[in-house]
């Protein structure tokens, strides 16, 4: 049963509160996409045990999205951060670091 | 192998018990197999069950990082049915099905599969639609099923309450011949008949590393050393993703939590296995007199074997209100286990892109029942390069579109 | 015998006289009593059958950890199978029931298995059973079905009430003994919010029972005021009769409150799930004795030393007259000694130990007991209850020295802690040798959401066994928890307490350690599921080495108590076969919850009515009224028709039908989802989500809109409006309205937030109303004076009209195919404007219709539906709906998707209507067969119905199917398999079989 805090609207809420929307940061793939690209946006999923950046959404609060930096193994979240970002903030990548020294996601580490 | 039997157990109890071999051996690894089973789970051991009773081939080790048996197979609620509606699944489902009814005999292991009887609640419109549509499907493709009026419930099922104010049964999908087995026993038994037929099943053998030249593989390195073979088999659910990296592939799955639970026993009060999938519970008794119960997965990827509360709150809610009396029941136990979620929620029993390495996962919620009909189609894949129980059930379906979803006919499928 | 002393029992309001039954037995006991200390009282020293070989089982403990002394409570609707008798308060008019055997609890032809015990060792139904095949299902199925199970199942409807409480707090306390309170202290004075949960009605534990002195107060008076302390703190809740049910992520527990179990029928709930989040939690849940592994050990009479001594001092219950004590540690010998102090006869103590014990035993010895050190017993003398014990040495294999006659026998194999909890969530354990016991190892606490340990352990249940180390370690996690939620703790220091030496325990896992298979055979490990030391040897011979694969085969450890007394002797048991470290062969895994709980506290209030909340429309009386068959649709409930009296279903919808085609018919529209996207970006917004071109649609013009998932498939459809420049309303399907909102914002939040859009969800704001039939325009216009002719407001145009004071936007479509306008009212005015409507029209006879009847009517055009032609696995242009997919745009979701080889394949299924042969209707689901079989066997499949009605219309069968190039096979006959072997024929057709031409809708 996660806590989590949405960035969007402060609140430190229970899971319920709350909608998972699988992986973060995935850039979309349009028709000019190869198939096996096409493929890789839609179904290669990171799947880590460990490290993993995700989205979800504040569906019975702000209703707004954001990503959560979680370890699929232990469940510790490493910090919650706005979804309208590129790439995880590098606070909470040397936050991770500090915690797990030599993690890597996807090109992130 | 000496043949369990009454007068075996006669013949014993006169010296104590002591006369009990091992149900299998726990021998060293050796270097080299023809054919190396990653995963000593249900769909493992079946898979080299069926390489050497379908085959001839007994070269095989099994190699398991734990105690076999240890992942899904000894989580699942035991459920066995085969009323799917896509022709890939309904044909590997009911293929095991039918495995199950005279496994016992096959592998002198009673596995206590008993055919009492599945039965899916349609209590939507829409799922008397999907349900009606199942049982047409079925009917083609040879899986005895039929749908049945909410009176035939409530006869079949006497504890349901049929006329729920929420969600009133208007009438089921019934598989006379599902049911339920022993799911340690299946582990157990195939261990002993590939034991039995000179397989080694090492257990607290990790594999720590795949090598592989030339788009072959050559062997693998594990806790207990460096294994060379002619194919790799990967049968470890849960633990798919990282396989698949140490061979240098990956694969369209997400790993997530799914609970069940089950309460005190009490005397038998239920006949019969039935699922709600709209409220999302099912429920059925084990024979030693527990209500097992079951719902939905968790939503995020989780590898920690336990789940969110709230789910099981939603399921046991749904079940009081479906069956009124187990509200004076009391929860024994609640447990989870790691399911591989696929694109498409089906499996993927698969080439890939070493040619001689096989993969065989994504079962989802559903892996359990399929667990003898898996291991026959996949050894036959691992032999010859192709099997019909598996060909719908490549890793090619999802560059090409080409999916096999279950879950058209009624919300959550498994 | 077992009975009532004349003085004694700390928890016994003796003035009050409780009136029970068992078995239909008239009994009595006192206020305080639990139901087993009234047993005892009355000499009930069998009270159960076990679960395999149904023997004879008395009461062992005197808590939460009892295996054997379960019950049916209750009766009639109240009635609840397996209560432990040992946490039941006793209340005026309890009736209760021994379980499990048949015909009565002295005579049970179950016993039977007992006297053959010797041909049921652990898994012999996986060896046997095999022949002949059926009779797994005829024969013994039913038969291990009937001899397992415990308690009857409850029969009744549930009269009780179940509640949720949530509670946030700083520090949660499990546990109201000594330490959890001393905990609570310290964590309270630090400032802390403290909530302390204790499963008994009582606080303190145990400890009053063992006695000794706290800064030099007894015990008890210390207990007293650190209670009164607590209580008189606004920052600690103490709760009483609530068990720490379980440990979960991120600090979340679970508490489980029965707060009506000992007054059945009182006003209020019965039982209350707390739901709790909590900084840290401190497990002070004490730890449970271990029996000891000898032959006959579950006998009726043989109990717990501490099980004896507790029911003695808080219960003034003695077991039995002649109690021989037998243990490996100090610890018993306070049974001992209390049962001396009572008057109460012991003629000896087997101390397994060669060294003998430290000062207790001295003082045993002092009071005249007589003490054999390194002895044991080696087997108990009698059939249902304990008639004397045959003594042997430890060391030996079990040559019998001397019998001594007795009526009660208190083990002590040690103590383990109640690590639970601490394990629920991850937390790991390490084996003590020195005390011979799993305890909560610190450095592998479970990680909270900070990655930080959450649970800390204390007294006891960390393996601080004693009254002085117990104290300080409590105060310690108190102090601690407090500091790591945040508040600073106080600099008191802990109290202290007279701690007495004690001589090492020395483990015992066998009694005597040679014990010969005859013996083994009858020493327990699991009393409820009948698992003997035998068994689990048995398991290991065989090659089940696994701890897990011992549990499982031999059933150790998974009866109602979860192996709370056995799974430590029988870890130990397996290491010893193994000849491992107990370490190395470790424990199974501790599972929520720790006892267990009731399924209805768990469900709380959502039952019945408050189940699911279910949507209703703003017309919602009015369809009551009119005699709706109701429909669930999401959690919508929509009429399916409207029932006129002596009329069937099928009567309602032809009428209905025929009333809307011939005349005027009404539409509860007011579920169908209502999106408003708005912004400079709208346009561009709009021809990314749907397949048509949507940016090109003019102001005051409506357009049908697909919406596909970015995987292809066909998720949603409905009517866009255009209502300015910016902003567009998209009409979605009743079930849909939610997911396609946030589909919407998902995009627009994740992947496009610098475009400016603007959603809104606005279903539940209108109410919507379809005004179908040649004479709806007549209707309508009586009802406003703006003009809504076919030249000012054409097909699929829009426009606001004023109706009798009522604003509305007046939509032309005609999902019926006739004539028709929508209207979209405020909310609040949807009943005032139906019942317009129905005034209105009541001169062309208006009817409403319902959802059936919507649905045959859009069949009869032609026209899909959401749900019935797709089913996620549809793609637009199998439904040929390739005119509503822009050919223009770059992109749009969904797109690259549909370009995937198998989406473009020209073998897909494709939508066709299609005909019965002789008019009836085809059965809905049913599928084309082809010519042969599939490669598994399976009969080729060419086709399916998607959707099949009665046409009321066309006097005929008629229905709409994908069918492989069926566009391609106009006028082919294809043959459908019906479930009962037999087929039907029906002919390919265009799938518009009314008014081919379109020209009705336009009146």
């Amino acid at each position: 049963m996660l806590q989590l805090e949405c960035p969007n609207c402060g609140v430190t809420a229970e899971e319920t509160e709350f909608a998972q929307g699988g992986e973060a940061h995935l850039t979309r793939r349009g028709p000019e996409a190869s198939e096996q690209e096409f493929h890789d946006y839609l179904f290669a999923k990171e799947n880590p045990r460990g490290v993993h950046f995700e989205r979800w959404r504040h569906v019975n609060g702000c209703g707004k999205w954001f990503h959560v930096a979680r370890c699929t193994a232990t469940l510790e979240i490493f910090g919650t951060y706005s979804a309208q970002t590129l790439e995880p903030p590098r606070e909470i990548r040397d936050r991770i670091s500090k915690k797990r020294p030599g993690w890597s996601w996807r090109e992130f580490a | 192998m000496k043949r369990y039997s009454a007068f075996a157990i006669a013949r014993e109890a006169l010296r104590h018990h002591t006369g009990w071999e091992r149900a299998w051996t726990s021998p060293e690894p050796r270097q080299r197999y023809d054919v190396v089973i990653i995963g000593g789970g249900g769909h493992g051991l079946a898979t080299a069950y069926y390489l050497g009773k379908n085959f001839g081939i007994t070269n095989v080790a099994v190699l398991e990082k734990g105690w076999i048996g240890g992942g899904n197979t000894g989580r699942n609620t035991t459920i066995i049915r085969s009323n799917y509606l896509q022709d890939p699944s309904a044909a590997i489902y009911e293929k095991s099905r039918g495995l199950f009814e005279t496994l016992s005999q096959d592998i002198n292991f009673n596995l206590m599969f008993s055919p009492r009887g599945v039965m899916m609640l349609a209590q939507t419109q829409h799922e008397v639609r999907g349900y009606t549509r199942t049982a047409h499907a079925n009917a083609l493709q040879g899986v005895d099923t039929e749908f049945i009026g909410p009176q035939r419930v409530k006869e079949l099922c006497p504890i349901m309450n049929i006329e729920g104010p929420r969600y009133p049964v208007l009438g089921a999908l019934w598989q006379p011949r599902a049911g339920t087995g022993r799911h340690d026993a299946l582990v157990w038994g195939f261990a002993r008949a590939c034991s039995d037929m000179g397989m080694d099943i090492i257990q607290n053998c990790e594999v720590t590393g795949i090598h592989s030249e030339d788009g072959e593989v050559s062997g693998v390195s594990t806790t207990r050393g460096d294994i060379a073979c002619d194919k790799l088999g990967i049968v470890v659910a849960g633990h798919s993703g990282r396989l698949a990296e140490m061979a240098g592939f990956r694969l369209p799955i997400e790993s997530v939590a799914l609970q069940a639970l089950v309460s005190e026993p009490i005397k038998p009060c239920m006949d019969v296995v039935v699922m709600a999938n709209t409220v999302h519970g099912y429920m059925s008794q084990s024979d030693k007199g527990e209500m097992v119960i079951g719902g939905g997965a968790d939503g995020f990827n989780n590898y920690t074997q336990r789940g969110s509360f709230h789910h099981i709150e939603e399921t046991v809610r749904a079940l009081c209100e479906t069956f009124p009396v187990i509200n004076r029941l009391k929860m024994l136990r609640q447990w989870g286990g790691i399911v591989d979620m696929t694109g498409d929620r089906s499996p993927i029993l698969s080439k890939t892109p070493l040619g001689n390495c096989f993969i065989n996962c994504g079962w989802g919620t559903g892996g359990w029942k399929a667990t003898p009909g898996s291991g026959w189609g996949f050894a036959e894949l691992m032999v010859r390069g192709y099997s019909p129980l598996t060909a719908a059930f490549g890793l090619e379906r999802f560059r090409e579109g080409r999916f096999i979803d279950e879950s058209v006919a009624a919300g959550v499928a498994h | 015998m077992s009975t009532r002393l004349a003085k004694g029992g700390r928890r016994l309001d003796r003035s009050r006289k409780i009136e029970f039954t068992f078995n239909g037995k008239r009994l009595a006991g006192h206020a305080g009593d639990t139901l087993a200390s009234a047993l005892l009282a009355n000499d009930q020293v069998m009270v159960g059958r076990s679960f395999k070989y149904h023997r004879p089982r008395g009461i062992v403990a005197s808590g939460a950890e009892e295996p054997n002394a379960l019950v049916g409570l209750g009766e009639g609707p109240r009635f609840e199978p397996n209560q432990r008798t040992t946490t039941t308060e006793l209340f005026d008019g309890l009736t209760c029931v021994s379980q499990n055997h048949w015909p009565s609890l002295e005579f049970d032809v179950g016993a039977l298995n007992d006297s053959l015990a010797r041909f049921f060792p652990a898994g012999f139904y996986y060896k046997t059973f095999l022949f002949p095949r059926p009779f797994w299902k005829h024969v013994y199925e039913p038969v291990i079905r009937q001899s397992a199970g415990l308690g009857k199942a409850p029969k009744d409807l549930d009269p009780d009430r179940y509640e949720h409480f949530h509670a946030y707090v700083d520090v949660l306390v499990v546990g109201g003994g000594l330490a959890g309170l001393q905990a609570a202290r310290a964590a309270g004075q630090a400032g802390a919010r403290v909530l302390v949960l204790e499963q008994t009605p009582h606080w303190g534990g145990r400890a009053p029972v063992d006695g000794g002195t706290v800064d030099g107060k007894p015990v008890e008076d210390f207990i007293a005021d650190t209670l009164s302390e607590l209580e008189a703190m606004d920052n600690v809740t103490l709760r009483a009769r609530t068990m720490g049910a379980a440990v979960y992520d991120h600090g979340y527990a679970l508490g489980y409150e029965r707060v009506a179990d000992h007054a059945p029928g009182a006003e209020g709930p019965r039982h209350r799930l707390w739901r709790i989040r909590a900084g840290r939690i401190v497990t002070a849940t004490g730890a449970i004795e271990r029996p000891l592994s000898f032959a006959g050990n579950d006998l009726p009479g043989v109990m717990l030393a501490s099980a004896v001594r507790d029911y003695v001092v808080d219960y003034g219950v003695s077991a039995g007259d002649r109690t021989v004590v037998v243990t490996n540690n100090d610890d018993a010998y306070r049974t001992a000694i209390t049962l001396k102090q009572a008057g109460l006869e012991v003629p000896l103590i087997l101390d397994a130990r060669a060294g003998g014990g430290g000062p207790l035993a001295e003082a045993a010895r002092g009071m005249g007991i007589r003490v054999e050190n390194g002895k044991g017993i080696a087997k108990v003398k009698g059939r249902k209850r304990v008639e004397g014990v045959a003594i042997c040495a430890q060391a030996g294999e079990g040559a019998v020295l001397e019998e001594v006659a007795c009526d009660a026998v208190a083990m002590s194999g040690g103590w383990s802690p109640v690590v639970h909890l601490w394990s629920h969530c991850g937390g790991k354990l390490t084996w003590d040798t020195g005390q011979a016991l799993f305890r909560p190892d610190p450095e592998r606490a479970p990680t909270g959401a900070d990655g930080a340990g959450f649970v800390l352990a204390a007294g006891a249940a960390n393996g601080a066994l004693d009254l002085a180390g117990g104290l300080a370690d409590a105060d310690a996690a108190g102090k601690a928890a407090a500091k790591q939620a945040g508040h600073a703790p106080g600099r008191k220091a802990a109290p202290k307490a007279e701690t007495e030496e004690a001589a090492p325990i020395e483990p015992v896992w066998l009694m005597p350690q040679g014990a010969g298979p005859a013996l083994r055979m009858k020493a327990w490990l699991d009393y409820q599921n009948d698992v003997k030391v035998s068994d689990v040897q048995l398991a290991a011979r065989e090659g089940y080495t696994s701890v897990e694969h011992t549990k499982r085969y031999t059933t150790l450890g998974m009866a109602t108590d979860q192996g709370k007394l056995s799974n430590i002797n029988g870890l130990a048991t397996l290491a010893g076969a193994l000849g491992e470290e107990i370490p190395n062969v470790g424990t199974t895994t501790f599972r929520p919850p720790y006892t267990p709980i009731s399924m209805a506290s768990i469900a709380g209030d959502a039952r019945g009515r408050t189940f699911q909340p279910i949507r209703r429309t703003p017309m919602h009386d009015r369809h009551e009224a009119n005699g709706a068959y109701w429909e669930p649709v999401g959690h919508w409930r929509r009429p399916y028709c409207y029932l006129r009296d002596g009329e069937s279903v099928e009567d309602a919808l032809t009428r209905e039908i025929n009333q809307t085609r011939a005349s005027l018919g009404l539409l509860d529209a007011s579920t169908l989802g209502k999106i408003i996207v708005k912004g400079p970006d709208a346009g561009r917004f709009m021809d990314m989500m749907y397949t048509n071109m949507m940016s090109t649609l003019k102001p005051g013009r409506c357009r049908y809109g697909l919406m596909c998932s970015e995987n292809g498939f066909l998720m949603d459809d409905g009517v866009v409006a255009r209502l300015d420049e910016d902003t567009f309303l998209c009409h979605t399907t009743s079930g849909g309205a939610d997911r396609v909102h946030g589909h919407m914002e998902e995009w627009l939040q994740t992947e496009w937030w610098d475009w400016q859009v603007y959603t809104a969800n606005l279903t539940e704001q209108y109410a919507q109303v379809g005004v179908v039939g040649p004479k709806s325009r007549e209707t309508l216009q009586k009802l406003t004076d703006d003009d809504i002719s076919a030249e000012a407001l054409t097909f699929m145009g829009w426009t606001e009209i004023d109706l009798r004071g009522i604003p509305a936007r007046v939509f032309r479509i005609a999902f019926a195919g006739e004539l028709s306008f929508e209207l979209a009212v405020p909310a609040n005015q949807g009943r005032a404007l139906w019942d317009m409507l129905m005034e209105a029209g009541a001169e062309f006879n208006v009817m409403p219709y319902g959802t059936e009847a919507m649905h045959v009517m859009r069949a009869e055009k032609g026209f899909i539906m959401i749900g019935d032609e797709t089913d996620g696995t549809v793609i637009p242009q199998d439904l040929n709906l390739h005119w509503a997919i822009s050919k223009k745009k770059d992109d749009y979701i969904g797109k690259r998707a549909q370009a995937r080889s198998h989406m473009t394949s020209p073998d897909r299924w494709r939508l066709v209507g299609l005909e019965t042969l002789d008019g009836s209707v085809l059965p809905d689901g049913i599928y084309a067969v082809g010519e042969g079989t599939n490669a598994n066997g399976q009969r080729n499949m060419i086709g399916r119905v998607t959707s099949t009605y009665h046409s009321p219309t066309l006097g005929r069968g008629i229905a709409m199917g994908l069918v492989k190039h069926g566009p391609e096979r106009m006028g082919e006959v294809l043959e459908f398999g019906k479930t009962d072997g037999t087929f039907v024929k029906a002919r390919i057709v265009e799938p518009v079989f009314y008014d081919k031409d379109g020209e009705k809708q336009n009146g």
